[in-house]
């Protein structure tokens, strides 16, 4: 049972959940139910919606979702309990005595057609005009359930004003039908805390602090309220247009960094199902759709993990051996709604923030000024888009300071949903596509920095690098296949412990930075890796209080649960299976790469004998590829 | 807000966390007293009530758009209700709305510019028998005629 003090809603309020028991084939542990005449035995406290699923028994839910704690609020999913007097909401009745359930009958079939006629009633807007059309749940009921004229009426004049103020998400409150759903998104998965019911009666409305734009509240911009939104309430801020009229004016040169995670995804968005990658296909067709060059994101992936690692070893050698008092443990980067959480919620360790800039930023920064001189190409004229899982990243290429080339580093962030839009309007089927390989100069790119596409992923890609730069080992002989596996998973927080036996020499990279080894030999590398950005608070809170993460060196924090595939960019639906099924897309390409770890990327150490002449973490890339963060604080002005 | 108000108005919410314990169950109460004390509970004091407890400051204002008697913008000195429900409405209650609002020169919900009243409709006063019911601050008025519903108000100060 949750603690008594963390319930967001007195006890008498909460919908009643019954803990399952530890031995359902203990005596009492299960309870045999009758569905539609049938028998099923079930463990006690299923809720009758559980039930049916196991018995193949379909019901309708909307309010409803696998990552959220039960609401009960649509009343979608009523069922008939004999005994009782009115219908019940079966994702909110728990199975505590042998009942017998009807889920098919006359009264079960109107109740449910009048409730969605009911939220029709106050859903304005036409369906042929909305982003989520054909992928919407309201939309679906309305059709399973056979409504087909507004038997309760229509709304046919907005009553909201459309909130565009952030750079990320869009809310547009005449499309809601207060489900919650991104309230308890907000709230209990995410622990921000934007989003509440405001008013009450007919005029509720899901607002944010004093109903102020999104912009001007502690938003962090993760999308997830997107992800989980049954209607086209909220999107994200979309791009489209202006990269359309950006490839076709001839003058403009227009460039694509694609991140590992969309291509783990965007098949879902042409009816494929969870779990394939189509990097190939998906570089042919952004081509054909008339973008100038593809480039791959895990490019600066590799050079990421190359500064962060610099970084972190930087920091570990002023703390040990020169003594110097050095904010550590370092923290992760590249995470857009990470950083904005932290900057907002935890201000006071901004300096543990590797300044590192995340990898979309880093190729912005080296399209306009490294490929720009390399193909002879004006920056001005260059327009540089970065398709990526996420909406946050749209906040994070318009911060201030995300400029170092001069010019806006990256131009427009594109989500995967957004870009399956463009193919399907560019009239291309994406898995019909021949596949083809990502551009030069940065055209190959190893797994360490694809794996930044699922959480852990970033530790591993580090931690492959890192064991090599230090040990002088192979990461093969310490780890079968280079498979870093106790970082890996879905757990929300995992803590390992990295013993250093032996040191080997300094790498030429790193020479002009360290002497030896020596200092590290013996240590014991303390990491952690976290994902959702309320357990980020959970480990934030242990390292103020002192706890085992605060004696961490190095943590990887993602804002996304999953990370980055199971960012507010993605296709919809989202659910903990999918999020699996694209964990392990990412992984097998990861298996198929020849180079897999970030160093030995043939590009990166071109890149550095060619241009960041002065090595990791020196000057010329600390001017393009690291970056400054702001203390923002809770207070909403 | 100068800084000098607002740490006074930390310290006395504080002091009613104090009182009150910091759970989240103690919100309402402590709204209560900031309402009764200041007339309505300001932004400010939303985010330090929503800081104290532990709670995000959107849920603090949640629960004060839920509620008729809390209110987050200031309103007049002196609070007007009148009943809107049915068997008031029947007896007379548009006659009486009208005599008000044209003697405080003010539509309902709005506040007279010397800040001396606000007027409102409220759901059931639970005086449907002798209806029109009206309130004023924490005094109830039933059985009201335009021509006394005007003298009342002309009674408060």
């Amino acid at each position: 049972m949750e603690d008594k003090k963390s319930l967001r809603a007195p006890v008498s309020q909460k919908p009643h959940v019954v803990p399952k028991p530890e031995h359902p084939e203990y005596l009492g542990g299960s309870i045999t139910v009758e569905i539609n005449e049938k028998k099923l035995t079930v463990p006690f406290g299923t809720t009758i919606l559980e039930a049916c699923k196991q018995a193949q028994i379909h019901i309708p839910t909307l309010c409803h979702h696998e990552d959220l704690c039960v609401a009960g609020v649509c009343r979608v999913c009523v069922v008939e309990v004999e005994g009782m007097r009115t219908l019940q909401a079966s994702c909110a009745f728990p199975i505590t005595a042998p009942i017998k359930i009807k889920t098919t009958t006359n009264a079960v079939r109107k109740a449910r057609k009048h409730i969605i006629d009911l939220l029709i009633s106050e859903h304005y807007g036409e369906c042929y005009s909305c982003f989520r059309n054909n992928n919407c749940e309201l939309q679906s009921l309305a059709k399973e359930y056979g409504v087909d004229h507004y038997n309760f009426g229509h709304v046919t004049q907005p009553r909201y004003e459309v909130d565009n103020s952030s750079y990320s998400v869009v809310r547009d409150m005449d499309k809601c039908v207060l489900c919650k759903r991104c309230v308890r998104t907000c709230i209990d998965l995410q622990e921000v805390g934007v989003l509440e019911a405001i008013d009450r009666g007919h005029n509720t409305h899901i607002g944010t602090f004093f109903d102020k734009p999104l912009a001007e509240v502690i938003c962090i911009n993760c999308g997830q309220c997107i992800n989980r939104c049954p209607t086209g309430a909220l999107r994200a801020n979309d791009p489209r247009d202006e990269i359309w009229a950006a490839i076709d004016d001839p003058t403009k040169h227009v460039v694509i960094q694609t991140a590992p995670s969309p291509r783990a995804a965007i098949g879902e968005e042409f009816g494929q199902g969870a779990g394939k990658s189509f990097t190939g296909e998906l570089n042919t067709a952004l081509r054909r759709i008339g973008f100038d060059k593809v480039f791959d994101t895990n490019f600066t992936a590799d050079l990421t993990i190359i500064e962060e690692g610099t970084e972190l070893i930087l920091r570990l050698y002023k703390a040990l051996v020169k003594k110097e008092i050095v904010a550590l443990p370092q923290f992760t980067s590249c995470s857009p709604g990470w950083v904005k959480y932290l900057e907002h919620f935890y201000p006071e360790y901004i300096d543990n923030l590797s300044s590192a800039k995340s990898p979309q930023q880093m190729f912005g920064a080296l399209i306009k000024t490294f490929y720009a001189q390399k193909a002879g190409i004006d920056p001005a004229n260059i327009v540089s888009v970065a398709l990526m899982p996420c909406s946050a990243k749209k906040f994070e290429c318009n911060r201030p300071e995300m400029n170092s080339s001069g010019y806006k580093d990256v131009d427009y962030g594109l989500t995967t949903r957004e870009l399956a839009q463009m193919i399907k309007e560019a009239g291309i089927f994406l898995p019909e596509m021949p596949q083809s390989h990502f551009d030069d100069p940065f055209g190959e790119a190893s797994g360490a920095g694809l794996i930044f596409g699922a959480t852990g992923g970033v530790m591993e890609a580090a931690l492959r690098s890192v064991i090599e730069f230090v040990t002088g080992k192979r990461v093969e002989d310490v780890y079968a296949n280079a498979d870093i596996t106790p970082v890996r998973g879905f757990e929300g927080i995992r803590y390992a412990e990295i013993p250093i036996t032996e040191v080997g020499p300094v790498p030429k990279l790193l020479q002009h930075l360290v002497p030896d080894w020596n200092w590290l030999k013996g240590a014991t590398l303390k990491i952690a890796v976290c994902h959702g950005t309320a357990n980020a608070k959970k480990v934030m809170e242990d390292i103020k209080a002192g706890g085992k993460f605060s004696e961490c060196h190095f943590i990887e924090f993602m804002a996304c649960p999953g990370g980055c595939l199971g960012g507010g960019g993605q296709p919809i639906p989202t659910n903990e299976e999918i999020r699996k099924k694209r964990a392990e897309a990412i992984y097998n390409e990861d298996k198929s790469l020849p180079v897999r770890k970030s160093h030995e990327n043939r590009h990166v150490t071109e890149l550095y004998d060619m241009f960041l002449t002065d090595g990791p973490c020196g000057h010329i890339s600390h001017k393009l590829l690291h970056t400054h963060y702001v203390k923002r604080g809770k207070f909403i002005a | 807000m100068l800084v000098v108000e607002k740490n006074a108005l930390s310290e006395e919410i504080e002091s009613y966390v104090e009182k009150y314990g910091n759970d989240r169950s103690a919100l309402l109460m402590i709204l209560h007293e900031i309402q009764k004390k200041h007339r309505h509970i300001s932004e400010f004091a939303q985010q330090e009530v929503a800081r104290l407890l532990n709670i995000h400051p959107v849920e603090v204002y949640s629960v004060i758009s839920f509620f008729a008697f809390l209110n987050s913008n200031p309103k007049g000195r002196n609070l007007v209700r009148i009943c809107q429900t049915i068997s008031c409405d029947m007896k007379g209650k548009k006659q009486v709305v009208q005599a008000i609002e044209r003697e405080l020169g003010i539509k309902i919900g709005e506040t007279t510019k010397d800040n001396k009243f606000t007027v409102e409709y409220a759901n059931c006063l639970g005086l449907c028998d002798m209806g029109p019911a009206m309130a004023i601050n924490d005094q109830v008025y039933v059985n009201l005629t335009p021509e006394k519903a005007v003298e009342l108000l002309s009674k408060v100060k």
